[in-house]
């Protein structure tokens, strides 16, 4: 599961949750790949990322040094902010560990790279 | 990447492994590599609808189209797969063909419109369950979830006997719908009810704009 994915999961769907957003993140295992960065594609992604859960997922990857804690202004005119968030975004490849839902704390876990939202009948 | 040939789409998508057991209850029934080859090259050459694209492949299976799609030239595609199997051969075959720009996560796509997925991909990407034999309409409500996921254009196939059908809900959805071609579908006898060895089934290839709602 790459860290663009995780911009988007929520755990909205279980019963009497409200936001469900962001998930607590946490990885056991993950590996960096090397993918074609696409200046565009970024630019066109920010108004869909949400920078508290973009920098609580740098946080956990330990790239808080790369990710500023508050989005910047005018972020897509920045082409080194711009790379770097390439990186977090797709080139991390997150094989093992979990999501946890904020408001109830239910697990849904990442193996083999797939996060599995899927939830039982009496949650929804 | 640059753009592949139709032929060599077909070539590589042969090489995409199908369902081991395939599951009554959820209709799956693999995408010809055909078929799947010649869809997505038809929404590249024809509307430029994949390359550079972020692109969603609902009920995606084995991974026929998300792979094909990336394969075309979508940037990023993510696949949604309620069946815990299939997610497993999709990995598989998205590591054996070295695809990093390609995930799949395991989930109801019934339930996604409420999400953050909402209005999140440019162009949705799906062979639905055609609702056939215990799970009637499940082809309508995959689109409905397509419209609500997409900004640009979603990409299905269905019945043609249901063309009327869907022509008009997709104007209720806000979508202008296009048959851009008529198939012959070509379904192997994979279970039990098959009677015959292989059957065709006459299905449309449709293209939904949505850019206006």
């Amino acid at each position: 599961m790459k860290l663009s994915t995780y911009n988007f999961l929520t755990s909205m769907a279980i019963k009497g949750v409200k936001v469900g957003y962001p998930l607590k993140l946490t990885i056991n295992k993950k590996e960096v790949v090397e993918t074609e960065f696409n200046a565009t594609f970024v630019e066109r992604l920010l108004p869909k990322l949400d920078w508290s859960a973009i920098y609580s997922a740098a946080q956990v990857v330990e790239l808080t040094d790369d990710i500023p804690a508050v989005q910047p202004e005018n972020i897509a005119e920045n082409e080194q902010l711009m790379q770097k968030l390439h990186h977090l975004l797709f080139e991390i490849d997150v094989l093992d560990g979990q999501l946890e839902c904020p408001e109830t704390g239910r697990v849904f876990p990442i193996t083999d790279g797939i996060p599995n939202m899927l939830l039982n009948e009496d949650e929804v | 990447m640059a753009r592949l040939k139709l032929k060599k789409i077909e070539e590589y998508l042969q090489c995409v492994d199908g369902f081991v057991k395939p599951k009554i209850l959820l209709e799956q029934y693999p995408t010809p590599p055909h078929i799947a080859a010649c869809m997505l090259h038809h929404m590249q050459s024809q509307y430029e609808d994949l390359e550079g694209r972020f692109v969603c492949d609902l009920g995606c299976g084995c991974g026929m189209l998300s792979i094909g799609a990336v394969l075309v030239g979508a940037h990023f595609t993510v696949g949604f797969e309620v069946d815990g199997d299939a997610v497993d051969v999709y990995r598989t075959n998205v590591q054996e063909m070295e695809l990093a720009n390609v995930e799949c996560v395991r989930a109801d796509v019934l339930q996604l419109p409420q999400t953050k997925w909402a209005k999140a991909f440019d162009t949705v990407v799906m062979n639905p369950p055609f609702g056939t034999k215990h799970n009637a309409g499940m082809d309508m409500r995959f689109l409905e979830v397509g419209v609500k996921l997409a900004t640009t254009a979603v990409y299905s196939l269905h019945k043609t006997s249901t063309r009327t059908y869907i022509q008009r809900k997709c104007q209720e959805w806000g979508a202008r719908g296009k048959v851009l071609a008529e198939l012959r579908y070509n379904i192997d006898a994979c279970y039990k009810f098959h009677k015959r060895q292989s059957k065709d089934i006459e299905v449309d290839f449709w293209r939904f704009d949505v850019s206006d709602n």
